[in-house]
């Protein structure tokens, strides 16, 4: 459960730093009167922190399931898995999206609506390869006799990525409605907002993808032997 | 005003009903006095801080009810009164918490002079096991349970053949000799509860969990399973009986070990390499 | 008085924060089921939560029956009976109170009392509602599968909960439960996401966190531990389904059923232990916190005085937070984990009294020197006062390691946690009812059935749980369908049995005077006006009462001072609303 208590650390640290600027300290029934509150007149949207705590709550699942990862992996029957070529070019896809979805918020900020639009499109096409590519590597795993059920190392990995493509699938359906949303009309402010979200979230979902990766691939593990060698 | 009259009496009654009520714990069999101590100490700091609470309250509202004309005090804290209610929670806190700590380091450091005994659990038996003449417990694999292996031990290992069995019967345990009690489950979780002894341990299938204690006093006590294992839960008893060290090793000369059990049940030799190696 | 007030007499500001366009609803449908408003949610979600808790509240009869009077009833077999505690249990704690508290107090009373139109993403949390009652179709859905509800225990402990021998192991139960858990913590995201960002977006001017009431800090802190420690949940959930449906080996070891080898191995059940329990824990102060919060604010009101230490109060429902999620391995003292994190969580565990106990002073010592009007909501505060401080302190028993050994998995605990976890917020929730029936219906809740309701409820409850701790001290084991005879049991102990079972009938019938008390005042209840108990907090400052759809009218209120301005000295009433601008202080300001 280390890892997860890390992550708790850091969201515990990101509160505690907004906590200190909220001016808990002050004695409020000596201050009477509206201007004691000091946000500013232009917050931050809504959507905007809405999607921050999202992204901590999947942050957490994840970690969790890494936690568990990890404190399965003690047990002696563990045998890693060998990991298909395939997935390099899958994450060479995943990241194609994000990158060309970070640019259509570019894009769209700088009113390139046109731009906007076809870049929001081969995101979006990115991210079903992505999927198509992560159920091409389950075959190759399966037909080359890696079963779910035969090693936990595989039970973790078709777990995961399932895990992982589900979030995939629910970005592309957000995605998707806001390119809809924005195909014939000139992009708005709204618009704009649901294009740098989509990206915030894309762009985590890559940040999740790479740690699985690097799970997988067992480079985490080093990771962590070498935390545990500098601790100790 | 009915309200104050309640609390008094159920602050008062809270009180007598832990004095006189004839319900305690039952009287111990084993060292850990020191447990119970704790919970005297622990008994003792919580009921003042109950009756401290409820009367205080009760007289508040005796005090302070609304009558016409009241009105209510203003004063948002009192940083002093605060710190004097924070720091001697601390303090009461702590001397709970310093002992439990010093006990349960006890409780974990097992003396080198201790004995050691398997306890194996099964959906709704208990099982024994004691290390025969070598002092040693031979290795054992949930996967080598079989109905003429219901211990699922290892045959190949030579520290396993002289192991005492008991099955489903009573074990014994010599008075005044620290014992270690090795716990093992080959199916679900169980917990090994002997009221008398005060130490308790789950059992878990996959792994062997332990703890300690020394029989103070000889007698009969029985068995139970404190975690939840089936519908047969309850019903999962066992008994436990501590001699003298005389009678202790007239019972261990009656006890047969693994290998007069595998011989009085097996046909031939050559069943149990069948056996075994199809475990492998 | 030494401080000084600052920023008196100041001009009347604009209304500077952004007003929100509100979905209008069109017809009935739209308004009254698929509402977009929260207060509507609000209610959806308490019918629900408490339809369902009288599921629960029937078979802990059932099993009280069994437990006081065994083989009287012979339909409670044993397969039955550990069906009804798991489904008690489970449907208690989350479909109930955790509901209730976040989806039903949260929903109705964050925007009111920040001052806001609605939550932030009002169709997100309409859908929260119908994922969180579709999960609770799953649930009930399980007690008409063939095989009937999983009987593994409220904790779902592998390997038990997915073998082929305990109820609803082979066949549905287990899989409905897991899946009504993960349905349930996907609608739960979806709303908890709104509680927060409402409080940390949607506050009117003026509204600073350090002027919220105690409610919303009990709330929204509730909900943000919430939304990190559900995930524990979901992923233990997905996990056992994966080795129940699929065969995987997560949570199963090597296992020999009834002398049969299953085809499993490997697996880590305390892993299980693990993660369900860096859910479970959080989970009692997912409970507890807003109860704290709204007791805090039922005392403040019916004593009319303001919180004693407010800031102290908000700091420690800061820090319990934080503590409470890394806490979790108290439950697992005796679990077969590694002993040595005994030291570690009986240290943390027992810290948390600390920030705990400065919670219960505070609350008495705002009744010292108070003008204490004992209405409906204050008595059950102050019965909350007395079960939270008997359960929180019988918490310091099973928190302190050595001291849980003997004491773990007996009626003890079970004591324990209903009176900590079961009763005290359940005060609480009523105390609430009975302080906001008034916002919410426009009419008082009759005063007679109250107070029948409220004394047979807490002393009822009191006479059950407090005897219990006294049959686990003996030794009696938790879980057991039928104790039988054991030697360390005196006769005496099943007499006992039959008082407890006697007394869980009765509090459990006068439940029935609730139900009638609720229904009946919609129509016949005295007239409440908007603000009935003279309180401060906006939720009662509304226009209109009760509140329509988008809350405050015209415009947005503005709030001039925090939540507790009660008996202020030379204001010209006991209470001072928090959107009165200033003048309302001027003699004040003189005086100091």
């Amino acid at each position: 459960m280390t890892v997860v208590l890390v992550f708790l650390a850091v969201i515990a640290v990101i509160i505690a730093w907004w906590l200190a600027q909220q001016r808990l300290a002050s004695k409020p029934w000596l201050e009477v009167g509206h201007l004691h509150d000091h946000r500013g007149n232009q917050p931050v949207p809504a959507a905007k922190i809405g999607l921050a705590v999202f992204l901590a709550v999947v942050g957490a699942l994840f970690t969790l399931f890494i936690s568990a990862y990890f404190m399965r992996m003690a047990s002696s029957d563990w045998s890693p898995l060998p990991l298909p070529r395939f997935l390099w070019i899958n994450t060479g896809i995943l990241a194609l999206s994000s990158v060309t979805l970070h640019w259509a918020k570019l894009e769209a900020e700088r009113q390139n609506d046109e731009a906007a639009r076809t870049s929001l499109l081969v995101a979006f096409a990115a991210g079903l390869a992505f999927l198509v590519g992560q159920l091409f590597a389950w075959r190759a795993l399966s037909s080359a006799g890696y079963l779910l059920t035969s090693s936990p190392a595989n039970s973790f990995f078709y777990m995961l990525t399932a895990m992982h493509g589900l979030h995939i699938v629910g970005g592309l359906a957000a995605l998707g409605r806001v390119t809809l949303r924005t195909w014939d009309a000139p992009i708005d402010r709204q618009g704009r907002l649901s294009i740098g979200l989509c990206a915030t979230y894309w762009h985590f979902m890559l940040a999740v993808w790479l740690v699985l990766f690097a799970l997988f691939s067992g480079w985490a593990n080093d990771v962590v032997d070498l935390c545990r060698q500098l601790l100790t | 005003m009915a309200v104050v009259v309640i609390l008094v009496l159920l602050a008062a009654g809270s009180v007598l009903f832990h004095l006189l009520s004839p319900w305690w714990w039952t009287p111990i069999a084993s060292n850990w006095n020191y447990i119970d101590n704790t919970l005297i100490i622990t008994f003792w700091i919580t009921g003042f801080v109950f009756v401290a609470v409820v009367l205080f309250t009760a007289y508040c509202v005796f005090r302070f009810r609304h009558r016409p004309g009241n009105q209510a005090a203003y004063e948002p804290e009192n940083k002093r009164l605060e710190g004097w209610l924070a720091v001697s929670t601390t303090v009461g806190v702590i001397a709970m918490l310093a002992p439990g700590l010093f006990v349960w380091n006890q409780f974990i450091t097992v003396p080198a002079a201790a004995t050691e005994v398997e306890v194996v659990g099964q959906q709704w038996l208990w099982s024994f096991r004691l290390p025969g003449a070598d002092g040693k417990l031979g290795t054992s694999e949930t996967r080598d349970v079989a109905p003429e292996n219901s211990l699922g031990l290892n045959r190949n290992d030579a520290a396993t053949l002289d192991d005492v069995i008991i099955e489903g019967g009573e074990l014994h345990l010599p008075v005044g000799k620290p014992v270690k009690v090795l716990l093992r489950s080959v199916d679900v979780l169980h917990d090994f509860y002997v009221p008398e002894f005060r130490a308790k341990m789950d059992m878990v299938p996959g792994m062997v969990t332990y703890f300690w204690f020394t029989p103070t006093r000889t007698g009969t006590f029985e068995i139970l399973c404190a975690e939840l294992c089936g519908v047969g839960h309850p019903q999962m008893r066992g008994t436990v009986v501590v001699d003298t060290e005389a009678d202790y090793q007239t019972w261990l000369a009656e006890q047969q070990t693994f290998s007069q059990l595998t011989a009085s049940s097996d046909d031939s030799p050559k069943a149990v390499t069948v056996v075994a190696s199809s475990a492998q | 008085m030494v401080d000084v007030r600052s920023g008196i007499g100041e001009a009347v500001p604009p209304a500077e924060v952004e007003d929100v366009e509100l979905y209008h609803p069109h017809s009935w449908w739209t308004r009254y089921v698929f509402s977009q408003d929260a207060k509507v949610i609000a209610i959806q979600y308490a019918t629900t939560a408490i339809a369902i808790g009288m599921v629960a509240l029937v078979l802990s009869w059932l099993m009280r029956l069994q437990l006081g009077f065994p083989d009287t009833f012979t339909f409670i077999d044993a397969e039955r009976y550990y069906q009804f505690i798991t489904m008690h249990g489970m449907i208690m704690v989350i479909y109930l109170l955790t509901a209730l508290f976040l989806g039903g107090f949260g929903n109705y009373l964050i925007p009111l009392m920040v001052g806001a139109r609605d939550m932030v993403f009002p169709y997100a949390n309409m859908l929260s509602y119908w994922i969180y009652l579709l999960a609770v179709l799953v649930l009930v859905a399980s007690f008409f599968a063939p095989g009937g509800p999983t009987g593994a225990g409220w904790t779902l402990y592998p390997p038990q909960a997915i073998l082929s021998n305990t109820p609803g192991g082979k066949d549905w139960g287990i899989i409905l439960m897991l899946s009504s858990l993960i349905i349930f913590i996907i609608g739960f995201t979806m709303g908890g996401l709104n509680y927060v960002v409402t409080v940390l977006q949607g506050r009117a001017r003026g509204m600073t966190l350090m002027r919220m009431p105690l409610t919303v800090w009990g709330i929204v802190t509730a909900t943000v531990m919430a939304l990190l420690a559900f995930p524990a949940l979901f992923v233990a959930c997905v996990m056992m389904l994966f080795d129940r449906l699929l065969g995987t080996s997560f949570f199963m070891p090597a296992i020999a059923e009834m002398g049969e080898q299953l085809q499993y191995g490997g697996g880590s059940p305390i892993l299980f232990q693990h993660l369900f329990w860096f859910f479970g824990h959080p989970e009692v102060y997912i409970v507890a916190l807003p109860a704290f919060g709204i007791v805090s604010d039922l005392i403040s009101t019916h004593a009319r005085k303001n919180i004693f230490g407010y800031r102290m109060m908000v700091w420690a429902i800061v820090v319990i937070g934080g503590l409470s999620m890394v806490v979790w391995a108290h439950h697992m003292y005796v679990s077969g984990m590694n002993p040595y994190f005994g030291f570690f969580f009986a240290t943390t565990t027992l810290i948390i009294a600390v920030p705990t106990a400065i919670k219960v002073y505070n609350w008495v010592l705002t009744l010292w020197r108070g003008n204490i009007h004992l209405t409906l909501p204050m008595l059950f505060a102050l019965a909350f006062i007395v079960t939270f401080v008997n359960g929180g302190l019988t918490g310091l028993f099973l928190g302190n390691v050595v001291v849980d050994v003997p004491l773990s998995d007996t009626m003890f605990v079970v004591a324990h946690f209903h009176m900590v976890m079961g009763v005290a917020p359940i005060l609480v929730i009523f105390g609430a009812i009975y302080h906001w029936y008034p916002k919410i219906t426009g009419r008082m809740l009759n005063e007679a059935l109250g107070q029948l309701h409220f004394w047979i409820t807490f002393l009822g409850s009191y006479a059950i749980f407090f005897p219990m701790h006294y049959v686990g001290l003996v030794g009696v084991p938790r879980r057991y369908h039928d104790l039988g005879e054991a030697a360390f049991v005196p006769e005496s102990v099943h007499s006992l049995n039959a008082f407890i079972s006697v007394a869980a009938l009765i509090v459990g019938a006068a439940q029935i005077v609730f139900l009638f008390n609720l229904v009946w005042s919609l129509r016949h209840g005295r007239e409440a006006g908007g603000n009935p108990w003279r309180a401060t907090t906006l939720e009662w400052q509304t226009p209109e009462t009760p509140p329509p759809h988008g809350n405050w009218g015209k415009e947005l209120p503005v709030v001039y001072r925090w939540a507790y301005d009660y008996s202020v000295p030379g204001a010209p009433e006991d209470f001072i609303p928090q959107n009165q601008p200033a003048p309302g202080r001027v003699s004040h300001e003189a005086a100091s």
